[in-house]
């Protein structure tokens, strides 16, 4: 199961509440405003962080580039459209929109 | 003789499994309206459907809405009878309701509450899951 998550984690609870479902294994795609919550030094990193010790985090290259965001938390993972692609292929999705 | 060729019915495991999120609150937008619209049209093609309410969503089972003042449906009744249309269970997560000051009492009957690590799970076994 992927998780996709759009929205700033400073305007919604969205990334925390989905946070709280993912299993294990499951990974996480941040997109869109979603992008915001894989930026370092932020509120919600500690939160990120310690999600990241069991949950792979990816965000979308091209929403990151489009808001300038060049300083992400380590460990993110990018990916293009192609790979956006790629992980829904493989993966039923949960969107927490 | 026209032989009748009826398919057997399907069994349980062969059926899709629905999951439908509800995560808004129910008169800030049409999304929790429309997604119980949506359910209750899943409901008559005899698949799994469960239903799981977390953040904002669990106001909409809160008890006693009265929407006669902002002149809209009151659709928190149907939730009710989902039961009824052949919904399995409708969760509540915990989590949510005592972030929001909410108690099981202040809602609505027929429903489970449930913590999201025993969701994530059940998260993962489902075929298609609808966000509203």
């Amino acid at each position: 199961m992927l998780f996709t998550v759009n929205k700033s984690p400073f305007i919604t609870g969205n990334l925390k509440s989905c946070l709280r479902y993912v299993a294990k294994c499951c990974p996480i795609l941040l997109y869109e405003d979603g992008v915001y919550g894989a930026v370092a030094g932020s509120t919600v990193e500690p939160m990120v962080k310690e999600a990241m010790k069991n949950v792979t985090i990816y965000a979308l290259k091209e929403d990151v580039n489009a808001r300038g965001l060049n300083n992400l938390i380590e460990g993110i993972k990018l990916v293009d459209y192609d790979g956006f692609v790629d992980l829904v292929a493989e993966h039923n999705v949960c969107p927490w929109i | 003789m026209v032989e009748e060729n009826i398919p057997d019915e399907q069994s349980e495991e062969d059926k899709t499994k629905f999951l439908f999120i509800m995560k808004k609150s129910p008169h800030g937008s049409t999304y929790p309206q429309e997604g119980l619209e949506v359910i209750l049209i899943m409901a008559a093609y005899d698949q799994t459907i469960n239903v799981l309410f977390t953040d904002d969503g669990v106001f909409c089972l809160k008890k006693g809405q009265d929407t006669k003042g902002i002149k809209v449906k009151d659709f928190s009744a149907t939730f009710k009878v989902l039961e009824q249309y052949g919904i399995e269970h409708m969760y509540v997560d915990r989590q949510s309701l005592e972030d929001r000051g909410l108690k099981e009492s202040d809602l609505l009957t027929g429903v489970e509450l449930v913590d999201s690590e025993e969701m994530r799970e059940f998260i993962r076994e489902q075929d298609v899951i609808l966000p509203f």
